[in-house]
C-alpha cells in the first residue's frame, strides 16, 4: 500500500502554498505590511526627535513607535489576517474542498498559521530595518533574545486568538469589519499609534484586560532603553499566552469547514435540535 | 459486494425530511445517475456518500467504509466536484493541482490532468482570470487529480450553456471510460441519458424508481408533437386525431403512436401542399417523467 506523504512534508507544501496566496493578494500585503510602514513613517515625521515618558522614565519617540508598530504588524499578519481570510475561504467553499482532500486538519491549519507567522516576521524585520535605517533606532543585542520570545509567543496566541475569533464570524461579509472593529479602537488604547497618559481609568482597564497592551509594552520593554537587563517581561508573556492557550481551546470549538449558507445554518439547527 | 452501498437512508433537517429511506447500490465501475428537481435530496445524499454530512438513519458504505467515520484512507480513495466552490484565485491551474495534490498518496501527473481537462494553455494562467466553464474544468481536474477509485459528481453542468456542456459531458465520458465509479447528480434527463448506466429518480426525498435511461423514458410513453395549424385550414383537414389540442393555431398533440400520427398529419398536409410551421416532436421530458411518477413539475 502506498504511504502518505510525510506531515512535515505536506506542512512544507501548505505553508509556502498559504505564503504564496497572501504575498499575491495586493489588499492583505497593503494592510498587513504597507499601512503599518506608512504609519511609521508618518509618525516620525510628525513626532520624531520627541520623547515619550513612561513609569520607567523618558526615551525616545522612534523606540516607542518602531516597537509598538512592529508589534501590530505582527499583530495583523497574524490574527487580522486570519479573521479576515478564514470566513471569506469558508464562504468560498475553499476549506470544504480542503475538507474533501486526504490534508489533515492540524497540517492544514498549521500551514496557514506558519505562513502568517513568515509574514509576521518580513514585517517586523521591514519596521525594524526602517528604524535603524532611517530614524536612529538602536537595538541591543542583549535583549534581542527578550524580543524573539516576545515575538514568538505574541504572534502564536494572535493566530490562536484569530482562528477562534474567525469561527464565530457569521459570513465572509461581516470578516473585515470584524477584524478590524476588534483590533482598531484596542490598538488606540493599547500603547501602539500614542503613549496613553493618565487616560480614563476604564480605558485603561480595556487596555489591561486585553492581550494587545500587555504584548505591545513587553515588545516595547525590548526597545526601551530605561528597561534594564535582559528585557524579559514575564508577567506580560504570561498573560498572552494565557489569552493564546484560550484562544486555542475556542477555535478547536467553533472552528467548521463548511460555508455559512445553507449547509452550515442546517447543521446548526440539527445541533439545537438534538 | 458493489462501491457503493445506500440501505434505507434517512436526513432529517429539524422536522423536514430531505431523504426518506432510500437504498440504492453502485457497481464497480458503473455509473449511477441521481437525477430530480431542487430540493430533492441529490446533494444532501451525496454529501452523505462523501462523509461531508452525517446522516439520521440507514447504512452507507463506500469501498467498503462507512463515510461518517472514515478518515483520510477513505478521502485519499474518493474525488469530490463540488457543487460551487472556489480556488484560491491568487494560485495558477497547476500550482493548485499541484498543491491539491500533495495531500494524496498516489497522485495523477499534473500535466497529464490539465492536458485532460484541456486546460494546456491556462496551466499558468491565474484561477481569478479563468471563465466560468474553464474554472469547471478544473474543479474536475482537482476532483480526479488525487485518481479516485470514486468520483462524485455533484450538478457538473449546472448553468452552463450547450456547447460547455457536451465538452464537459465528453470529458466526464473518457473519465468514466478508465473504469472510476461515478455518481453523477443531475436534473437533466439527457445528462443523466448521455452519461448514466443506471438512473434513480429522486422525488421529495424517495428514491422513486430506478433503471436504465431507456427504461425510465420508456415510463412516459407520450411523445408531444407540436406545429402551427396553416391558415385557412381546420382540425378535420389534417385528419388530426381526437387527443390533439388545438388552441387557436398552434397544435399540440400526444401520443403514443408518434409516427402513425406524423404520418397522417404531415400526409395530409403534404396532399394539400400545405407546409406546417413550427412542426416538432418531442421526445418525453424529464417533467414528463416526473408527472408519470407522480412528481410534482419544478415552479
Amino acid at each position: 500500500m502506498t504511504q502518505f506523504p510525510s506531515s512535515a512534508r505536506l506542512w512544507f507544501i501548505q505553508t509556502r502554498y498559504q505564503f504564496f496566496t497572501f504575498t499575491r493578494s495586493k489588499v492583505g500585503m497593503f494592510f498587513t505590511l504597507g499601512l503599518p510602514t506608512v504609519m511609521l513613517v508618518l509618525f516620525n515625521a510628525l513626532f520624531g526627535g520627541g520623547t515619550v515618558d513612561t513609569p520607567g522614565g523618558s526615551w525616545s519617540v522612534q523606540q516607542f513607535y518602531t516597537g509598538g508598530l512592529a508589534a501590530f504588524t505582527a499583530v495583523s499578519a497574524t490574527y487580522t489576517n486570519l479573521v479576515n481570510v478564514v470566513p471569506i475561504r469558508r464562504d468560498e467553499g475553499i476549506l470544504k474542498r480542503w475538507r474533501s482532500t486526504p490534508v489533515p486538519l492540524g497540517v492544514y491549519l498549521g500551514g496557514w498559521i506558519t505562513s502568517a507567522l513568515l509574514v509576521a516576521v518580513c514585517g517586523v524585520v521591514l519596521q525594524l530595518t526602517i528604524g535603524v535605517t532611517f530614524y536612529d533606532l538602536t537595538i541591543d543585542l542583549a535583549k534581542v533574545p527578550a524580543m524573539m520570545v516576545t515575538f514568538a509567543v505574541g504572534v502564536t496566541a494572535f493566530a490562536m486568538l484569530g482562528l477562534a475569533f474567525a469561527g464565530v464570524v457569521p459570513d465572509a461579509d461581516s470578516a473585515p469589519a470584524a477584524a478590524n472593529a476588534t483590533i482598531l479602537p484596542l490598538a488606540f488604547v493599547s500603547d501602539v499609534f500614542i503613549p496613553l497618559d493618565n487616560p480614563p481609568r476604564w480605558l485603561e482597564v480595556i487596555g489591561d484586560v486585553f492581550p494587545l497592551k500587555p504584548f505591545v509594552n513587553a515588545f516595547q520593554d525590548t526597545l526601551n532603553p530605561t528597561v534594564t537587563g535582559s528585557g524579559f517581561n514575564a508577567n506580560a508573556l504570561i498573560y498572552v499566552a494565557l489569552w493564546g492557550v484560550f484562544g486555542a481551546i475556542v477555535a478547536r470549538r467553533t472552528f467548521t469547514w463548511e460555508p455559512s449558507t445553507g449547509g452550515r445554518s442546517r447543521s446548526r439547527r440539527r445541533r439545537r435540535s438534538r | 459486494m458493489s462501491t457503493v452501498e445506500v440501505h434505507g437512508l434517512v436526513k432529517d433537517y429539524g422536522d423536514h425530511r430531505a431523504v426518506d429511506s432510500i437504498s440504492f447500490t453502485i457497481a464497480a465501475g458503473e455509473v449511477y445517475g441521481l437525477l430530480g428537481h431542487n430540493g430533492a435530496g441529490k446533494s444532501t445524499t451525496v454529501e452523505i456518500l462523501e462523509g461531508h454530512r452525517h446522516r439520521t438513519a440507514g447504512e452507507v458504505r463506500v469501498l467498503g467504509m462507512d463515510p461518517a467515520h472514515a478518515g483520510r484512507e477513505f478521502r485519499d480513495r474518493i474525488g469530490i466536484v463540488l457543487q460551487s466552490s472556489a480556488v484560491e484565485r491568487e494560485l495558477t491551474v497547476r500550482e493548485s493541482l499541484n498543491v491539491y495534490g500533495s495531500c494524496y498518496c498516489a497522485p495523477r501527473p499534473v500535466a497529464e490532468v490539465i492536458e485532460m481537462v484541456g486546460l494546456t494553455e491556462k496551466a499558468d494562467a491565474r484561477i481569478g482570470s479563468l471563465s466560468g466553464g474553464q474554472r469547471r474544468r478544473l474543479d474536475l481536474a482537482l476532483g480526479i487529480i488525487g485518481d479516485p477509485e470514486v468520483l462524485f459528481l455533484d450538478e457538473p453542468t449546472t448553468g452552463f450553456d450547450p456547447v460547455a456542456r457536451r465538452q464537459s459531458w465528453e470529458l466526464v465520458e473518457r473519465l468514466c471510460a478508465d473504469g472510476m465509479t461515478v455518481l453523477l447528480t443531475t436534473h437533466y434527463l439527457d445528462e443523466a441519458e448521455h452519461l448514466a448506466d443506471r438512473v434513480g429518480v429522486l422525488v421529495g426525498g424517495r428514491l422513486v424508481t430506478e433503471g436504465t435511461p431507456a427504461e425510465l423514458m420508456a415510463m412516459s410513453p407520450l411523445t408531444t408533437i407540436t406545429f402551427t395549424l396553416p391558415p385557412a385550414t381546420s382540425a378535420a383537414t389534417l385528419h388530426l386525431p381526437s387527443t390533439a389540442v388545438v388552441d387557436g393555431a398552434s397544435v399540440q398533440i400526444e401520443t403514443e403512436r408518434p409516427t402513425q400520427v406524423l404520418a397522417d398529419v404531415t400526409g395530409a398536409a403534404a396532399a394539400l401542399g400545405l407546409e406546417l410551421d413550427s412542426l416538432t416532436v418531442r421526445r418525453p421530458s424529464l417533467e414528463d417523467v416526473f408527472l408519470a411518477l407522480g412528481g410534482e413539475a419544478s415552479p
